[in-house]
């Protein structure tokens, strides 16, 4: 009944805009002319460009001052974080700086030039050193980003097989996901999803017959190492999923059917990290929002004071709970890292019969 | 020339002239001015649904699981207490995509305009094939009705993202959508193919074939360019489309493994093997990365004549823009990799993939700054179509360039996914798109109508809508860069992200005043379909052929012989001459050079 009430009250304010756009309409009726832009129009709209241009920046300084923090360009915690925030930095000046420019000379144009009776306009039609220079200033700016793009993509992707990475398997299904530790041997058993028996806690589809495989570690939290090479093998065993750690510059999908894999080095301890005052300060506020919604926050049964910690997403759309696919990440040091691994269980002790 | 309107005496050159029935007429018409208003009024229904679907996910995403009425009152079962469910969440993300892409900014964009101006600017009397053009529009109609049947199955409408990936769309047991929802999203898309290559073809036909006389290639209006060249991509890409979504089907019914290798899911192993979902991503995206121009093309062609004609100036630089037109189409088709940098496959070719995309660059800021140049000393007419053309520009612009950071492969994988990608597309290709959609309405509504839309109620639209556009995705790409991901039904599971919470709020209050402001113009719109004020002959003193036709429309566009072509269409305020335009069918006085364009 209230929906239908609603309903109503919706239809009658589309009507009301309705009557009341008709009555502007109306009103117009005899002042006005063809409908074609007056000198009148042209002024006024020419001022409006104006102070459409101020409403840009002012939205820009807005966006900065309020969401400016920009997490994805500082406090990186891998090792290859900062060439990409330094990148993304230069990338953003450049773009700063011609959005500024080129939105200026459109909008300034737009009212300078506003139309008036019985000027004509300037009958140029080409120049082909101006556009020379506005095609070879691109090609430039552009070369020095594909550039520097493009060594800092080629290190990232290429594992460094000599530094010896730690290999660890990410393990996606709607809507969890699984860790597996390569174990003492640093390799990982075969799997397949055909070899999956749930009966027998074999949840990965290990093969069992596989020595290799004897020694992997399955988790559903992932601790890694400060200061250790790790290389993330990806694999899903149903629909796509993306393997997403922004804090470290990360990100690879795992494909059902293959093997994707993305190397970093993990750099800040979870610990360091929270002591950080970018970070104090971001905990600092998102509690002091959380306190306002203190109710709702309790009534879903969450808790209500947020800690920072470091999180694998899901970032490909996976389904109905994909909005909640999450693992949290601890980097540690190694001391702290042997003590948690050595309390896992194998997978072969983790076998039932 | 004569230009009078004599309707009888269309019928003495030879053009065959049945009489015609309300069916004929309104319904079956082979017309191709009946077939763009056609098109745009289909395309404006579809994009009524597109536009409240985005309000109501922008509701969900400002205020979670917060029980609201008009979920209750439009959702039904999907909303149990006016809570929005989460597949529900996804199948309107979902189709808000589809119908935006592919109903109303491809089909309802290029359909319209192409449809109208071809023949008109190119002095043809029709199209080449009238009855193939009937086809094509009915069975875009086909598929919008399939596309709308599709929101009422009973596990619900496709909810993969309108890209659609497979296994999660191939597996109904994977999400409710993926069952009789996806399959008739597929068959749906699969007539639009159809109809979308049918016009197509129909416009490339009419351009090279039936120019009147003295219309070169080098006189074209740059909206021809444009559809032309639209048209091009559109036969070279759609078909790549229509052939993903045939093997997808086939996976889906007949077993075959094509894109699904390796899945358990839901406690059995299927028996899929060997295919893989990256080769379907490279499929859909052969097609998908150039539809993004098939939808932003026309709109810059349209915007191109609009600011020239409105600044009583030439074009600056004509044959740069058909160069840049020609550049961005070749680049468009090798550079579909940049949407799969992350997807697994060898980053090598994504390296490969950088250099192509950020090429594009270039000839996208040739033409922005070509469109700067032209407003300079200019004389400006800033009647609305005007505003939404350099509305375009200033969209095109602030959304072009974060593509520098997207064709990046090391920073995308950063940014991949997350709402940094919704802003900056929304910004290049959607509002810049519907700009131009707009533009050509206000420009060409007395064309198509014979009256003319009413002009304050035109700035009013233009300045709430452009206002609230960037309202709504400006800050966006704050959030994206925050590392928000797109698609998810709530963020409240990651206190992470709580900061960004209060902008949603603010963009999702701009998205509804936006959303309400398009009632102005659909009241401006069909009011003035029946009540506006009766055009002139050439209202906006344009130069191009359209003009010179009867206002009242007449089968075969002339009444008597096609006008000859003489100039370009941008003698605008030409020295020499007493007017501010001289028309393309003017020729050329004594000793007067044609510019050297």
């Amino acid at each position: 009944m209230t929906a239908f009430l609603t309903l109503i009250i919706v239809l009658f304010i589309a009507v009301a805009i309705w009557q009341m756009v008709k009555i502007f309409d109306l009103a117009q009726v005899g002042t006005s002319n063809n409908q074609v832009a007056t000198d009148k129009d042209n002024r006024i709209n020419g001022y409006l460009m104006m102070g459409f241009l101020v409403f840009i920046y002012a939205i820009t300084i807005a966006s900065f001052w309020y969401l400016g923090d920009l997490p994805l360009t500082s406090n990186s915690a891998s090792a290859h974080g900062p060439q990409i925030d330094n990148l993304m930095i230069i990338s953003m000046v450049v773009i700063f700086i011609v959005q500024t420019v080129t939105q200026f000379l459109l909008h300034y144009f737009a009212y300078k030039y506003k139309g008036e009776k019985g000027r004509k306009a300037l009958f140029y039609a080409d120049n082909n050193t101006l556009e020379a220079i506005w095609t070879f200033i691109p090609v430039i700016v552009l070369a020095g980003l594909i550039i520097y793009g493009l060594f800092t993509w080629t290190s990232i992707m290429n594992v460094d097989e000599s530094e010896d990475p730690m290999v660890i398997e990410l393990y996606a299904q709607q809507f969890n996901w699984k860790a597996r530790y390569a174990g003492e041997d640093n390799t990982l058993g075969m799997a397949n999803v055909r070899l999956i028996d749930i009966d027998r806690a074999n949840i990965l589809g290990l093969d069992e017959s596989d020595p290799y495989a004897e020694d992997d570690i399955i988790t559903t939290e992932l601790h890694l190492p400060v200061g250790q090479p790790v290389l993330f093998k990806m694999r899903s065993q149903d629909v796509l999923h993306s393997a997403y750690m922004p804090h470290f510059r990360a990100q690879m999908n795992c494909v059902p059917g293959m093997i994707t894999q993305f190397g970093f080095t993990p750099t800040v301890t979870t610990d360091d990290m929270r002591e950080r005052d970018d970070i104090k300060e971001k905990v600092a506020n998102i509690n002091a929002l959380r306190a306002e919604r203190k109710d709702e926050i309790e009534a879903k049964g969450q808790e209500l004071l947020y800690e920072f910690d470091y999180l694998l997403l899901c970032n490909k759309i996976c389904g109905k709970s994909h909005y909640n696919m999450q693992m949290k990440i601890i980097v540690e040091t190694q001391e702290e890292y042997d003590a948690w691994i050595k309390e896992q269980k194998t997978f072969k002790n983790s076998l039932t019969n | 020339m004569s230009a009078h309107a004599d309707t009888h005496a269309h019928d003495d050159h030879g053009h065959h002239h049945h009489k015609e029935t309300f069916v004929t007429k309104y319904i079956f018409s082979q017309d191709h001015k009946m077939i763009a208003k056609q098109y745009l009024i289909t395309g404006t229904i579809m994009g009524v649904i597109g536009v409240l679907m985005s309000i109501m996910f922008r509701m969900q995403i400002a205020w979670p699981e917060q029980p609201n009425v008009l979920f209750e009152a439009l959702l039904g079962k999907w909303a149990p207490g006016g809570v929005m469910d989460a597949d529900i969440y996804l199948a309107l993300v979902t189709i808000h995509g589809t119908i935006m892409v592919f109903f109303v900014l491809t089909a309802g964009l290029s359909g319209t305009f192409s449809n109208l101006l071809i023949p008109l600017q190119i002095g043809a009397r029709d199209m080449a094939s009238g009855f193939l053009n009937m086809i094509s529009y009915w069975l875009f109609f086909l598929s919008s009705v399939i596309m709308i049947i599709s929101l009422f199955v009973q596990a619900g409408p496709a909810a993969a993202g309108w890209t659609i990936y497979p296994p999660l769309s191939a597996l109904p047991m994977a999400q409710g959508g993926s069952g009789m929802g996806m399959t008739l999203w597929l068959v749906s898309m699969a007539i639009f193919i159809a109809s979308s290559l049918l016009g197509s073809l129909n416009y490339i036909v009419t351009v090279i074939n039936l120019r009147t006389k003295g219309m070169s290639m080098t006189r074209l209006p740059l909206t021809i360019w444009a559809f032309f060249v639209t048209a091009i991509i559109g036969v070279v890409s759609f078909p790549v489309l229509l052939s993903a979504a045939l093997l997808l089907i086939m996976d889906r019914s007949f077993g075959t493994s094509f894109f699904l290798s390796d899945i358990f899911i839901q406690g059995e192993v299927l028996h899929y093997q060997g295919g893989s979902p990256v080769l379907f991503e490279h499929l859909f995206w052969f097609l998908g990365h150039p539809e993004v121009y098939i939808v932003l093309l026309p709109a810059l062609g349209i915007s191109s004549e609009v600011i020239a004609t409105n600044s009583r100036k030439p074009i600056f630089g004509y044959r740069a823009m058909v160069m840049s037109i020609l550049a961005i189409a070749f680049l468009s088709t090798i550079v579909w990799g940049h949407h799969m940098f992350v997807s697994g496959m060898n980053p090598f070719l994504g390296s490969v993939f950088t250099f192509t995309t950020l090429l594009i660059a270039i000839p996208s800021a040739v033409k922005a700054f070509n469109y700067i140049t032209t407003l300079w000393k200019g004389n400006l007419q800033m009647n609305p179509a005007m505003l939404f053309s350099i509305g375009l520009v200033s969209t095109f612009i602030t959304g072009g360039l974060t593509g520098i950071i997207l064709g990046d492969s090391a920073l995308d994988i950063n940014v991949h996914d997350t709402y940094f990608v919704v802003a900056h597309f929304h910004l290049v290709m959607g509002i810049s798109a519907l700009y131009g959609m707009f533009a050509g309405i206000y420009h060409w509504f007395p064309r198509m109508f014979g009256r003319m839309l009413n002009k304050n109620l035109g700035y009013l639209h233009f300045w709430v809508t452009a206002i609230c556009a960037y309202g709504v995705f400006f800050p966006m790409h704050f959030i994206g860069m925050a590392g928000l991901p797109r698609r998810y039904y709530t963020n409240s599971n990651f206190p992470l992200f709580d900061d960004t919470a209060n902008a949603n709020v603010v963009i999702t209050m701009f998205a509804i005043v936006g959303g309400i402001f398009q009632l102005v113009f659909l009241y401006n719109f069909f009011s003035s379909m029946f009540f506006g004020k009766k055009a002139e002959q050439n209202p906006w003193r344009s130069n191009t052929l359209e003009w010179t036709a009867p206002v009242k429309h007449i089968h075969g566009n002339w009444p008597g012989e096609i006008p000859h072509v003489y100039r370009w269409s941008y003698d605008y305020s030409k020295p020499g001459h007493e007017e501010d335009f001289v028309p393309q069918n003017v020729p050329l006085y004594d000793g007067e050079e044609e510019l050297q364009h």
